[in-house]
């Protein structure tokens, strides 16, 4: 059994593998690759639909019920329906996996827009604010945290199901997967889903980066000065966050 | 008669289903004053104040405020001419406290550091000290947010404040306070202040006027506070303004004619031990500290309320009510002991401005 374990040690650890047309590098390049074209296709569509649905109420049965079928589609007849009746390339794949990932995309930024406190929009909205000062000077700052909770969602869900476009034949670390299947070659295929797992998590990472960087610094605070999530490694709390409660 | 700023004329609002929120209501409110609507739960109060500044739409009839009807101007700008203070503070949560105060006159293109600016002076006037500018609303209590809320709606030095409920969110001691705040600004800058509240007593305090309402926005009364205490216009007032508007309409007489007698006073309990009479002891600026017994000897005893010179009947009787001695401790401006007032010459007093009253009408 510990056979099959140093031997994908030993396929990821050949430098061998790693470069050249077919090497790792390629293919991890490829699966960025087609992991960003759909998150940017989908979030083309997903997020100005979830802001408009969020921010006006308007059509949000609508959107569950057709977000809810979307994602009961199966992913790998989508992907073969889309390439038998588009023809072979790049595109027909791509746009099946933008099917996929609008959904949670589109439940994400809707999510977070509606989870802002309705009392502080409408006080927003009483000081004279326009409807879209509104939309991105309160209620996307203060539903980013929600919405950051989506994206993240979708965008693991991108890079899992990106492989399957190696099925058509396409690249990306997929390949690893079905080539290893026809080859019989298992530790190429227990490689490429370690790969897989890894990229995933590394880009999770950076997004969790990206989140703090991005969510407003007040949202991070808890009430008395606290920061709210435990290990939070943004630094100081603001001058005077910590000093005396009492009013003067 | 003081000139009209905001003017209701046949103004009806028709949420879907069931009956008006507000029917047919005509009322014209003074310029820098401060006017008051009082009603149960669900009369309407609320929907007549967003109607001004068009957060809710009027079914039909028109508001004009400084003459002009409000539904010719664009919503989000006739709201910048007015201040907004609700129940809960409504602050943004993530801007800190000064940029939540700089709002409007950030969304009128005034500066960034101009309106910083703005708002530290503003942290003053509302009393709050400047340290707590950096901070963001959910450091602060619920008193403090209230008055950043008050901040916020002066930030662009609007000539209307709307106000609902503002201050019913916090503790009875709080509100008194802000309620106190609120009539000290009111002095300096002479706004048309709106104020909604379900609380006749805090309508009484604050209002130069008081507008009650029934049920459907229908105006029950619209007048001086004194006068609805004093003379409710039907059942429905009388009721509502309550069992203790006797004694509330007491606020509205001066105390001046009191007799202040003199009192004996000790510096420390002790030192009353075999007296015959009740002292107040005072402490070395002669401030009240509290009573003395005969019957004790040592010992304390937590006094009443103070009553100030210049303060009204109702404060007199309960400075008598209060005291453990039957008598009222006085004091002057500074707090210094002047004498003390008895309850039965207090309710002497009472009696004579009634018949002062009766006679003149
Ligand atoms: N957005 C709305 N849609 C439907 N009905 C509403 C809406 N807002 C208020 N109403 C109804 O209109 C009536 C008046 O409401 P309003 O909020 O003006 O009362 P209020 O006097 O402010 O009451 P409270 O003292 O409880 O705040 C109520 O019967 C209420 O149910
Ligand atoms: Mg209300």
């Amino acid at each position: 059994m510990s056979d099959i374990f140093t031997d994908t040690f030993a396929w990821l650890t050949d430098p061998d593998h790693w470069s050249g047309s077919g090497g790792i590098a390629t293919r991890l390049l490829e699966h960025l690759e087609y992991s960003g074209l759909v998150l940017l296709i989908a979030a083309a569509i997903a997020v100005p639909v979830g802001l408009f649905i969020g921010h006006t109420g308007h059509g949000r049965v609508a959107a569950v019920a057709f977000a809810g079928a979307l994602r009961a589609l199966p992913t790998l007849g989508l992907l073969v329906l889309f390439a038998l009746l588009a023809g072979s390339g790049l595109m027909p794949p791509v746009w099946a996996l933008v099917i996929l990932t609008v959904p949670p995309l589109l439940a994400g930024t809707y999510a977070g827009i509606s989870s802002v406190d309705p009392t502080v929009v409408d006080a927003a909205r009483a000081m004279g604010m326009t409807e879209l000062q509104v939309l991105f000077r309160v209620e996307l700052p203060n539903g980013l945290q929600v919405m950051f909770g989506g994206i993240r969602t979708a965008v693991l869900q991108v890079i899992a199901t990106v492989s399957v476009v190696a099925y058509l034949p396409l690249g990306g670390l997929g390949r690893y997967l079905f080539d290893g299947l026809v080859l019989q070659d298992f530790p190429r295929m227990l490689g490429g889903s370690l790969l897989i797992a890894a990229l995933a998590i590394a880009v999770d990472l950076v997004l969790a980066v990206a989140e703090r960087i991005f969510l407003p610094h007040g949202l991070s605070i808890d009430s008395r000065g606290g920061h709210k999530a435990a290990g939070d490694l943004a630094a100081a709390a603001p001058a005077g966050a910590a000093v005396q409660g009492g009013t003067a | 008669m003081a000139e009209a700023m905001i003017e209701f004329q046949s103004v009806t609002k028709q949420y879907q289903g069931g009956q008006p929120a507000v029917d047919g209501l005509s009322m014209s409110i003074d310029k820098g004053s401060i006017t008051v609507f009082v009603g149960p739960s669900g009369c309407g109060k609320t929907t007549s104040l967003r109607m001004i500044n068009r957060m809710v739409e009027p079914t039909s009839g028109t508001i004009t405020v400084a003459g002009k009807d409000v539904s010719n101007e664009p919503a989000a700008q006739l709201r910048r001419s007015m201040g907004y203070v609700m129940q809960s503070s409504g602050l943004m949560p993530h801007r800190s406290v000064l940029d939540n105060i700089a709002t409007v006159p950030r969304l009128n293109g005034v500066s960034r550091a101009a309106a910083r600016k703005r708002a530290e002076e503003l942290l003053d006037v509302v009393g709050l000290a400047s340290t707590l500018g950096k901070r963001y609303p959910s450091q602060l209590s619920g008193g403090q947010q209230q008055r950043v809320g008050v901040a916020r709606a002066l930030a662009a030095d609007p000539p209307v404040l709307l106000m609902d409920e503002p201050f019913s969110a916090v503790d009875p001691v709080v509100r008194d306070e802000l309620q106190q705040e609120l009539l000290r600004l009111q002095r300096e800058l002479a706004k048309t202040i709106v104020f909604v509240t379900h609380d006749i007593d805090e309508a009484t305090v604050l209002g130069d006027k008081v507008a009650v309402f029934a049920v459907g926005g229908k105006l029950a009364q619209y007048a001086a506070p004194e006068e609805i205490l004093r003379a409710p216009a039907n059942d429905f007032v009388a009721s509502f303004v309550g069992r203790d508007r006797g004694f509330r309409h007491l606020s509205f007489n001066a105390a001046d004619a009191v007799r202040i007698h003199p009192v004996k006073t000790v510096e420390a309990p002790e030192l009353a031990a075999g007296n015959s009479e009740w002292a107040v002891v005072v402490d070395a600026g002669s401030r009240p500290l509290g009573w003395a017994s005969p019957r004790d000897g040592a010992g304390l005893i937590p006094g009443g309320s103070l009553f100030r010179r210049g303060d009204s009947l109702r404060r007199a009787l309960d400075a008598a009510l209060s005291s453990p001695a039957g008598m009222g401790v006085v004091v002057d401006e500074h707090g210094r002991l002047v004498g003390v007032l008895k309850a039965d010459e207090v309710l002497a007093l009472i009696e004579e401005t009634r018949h002062k009253r009766e006679d003149a009408t």
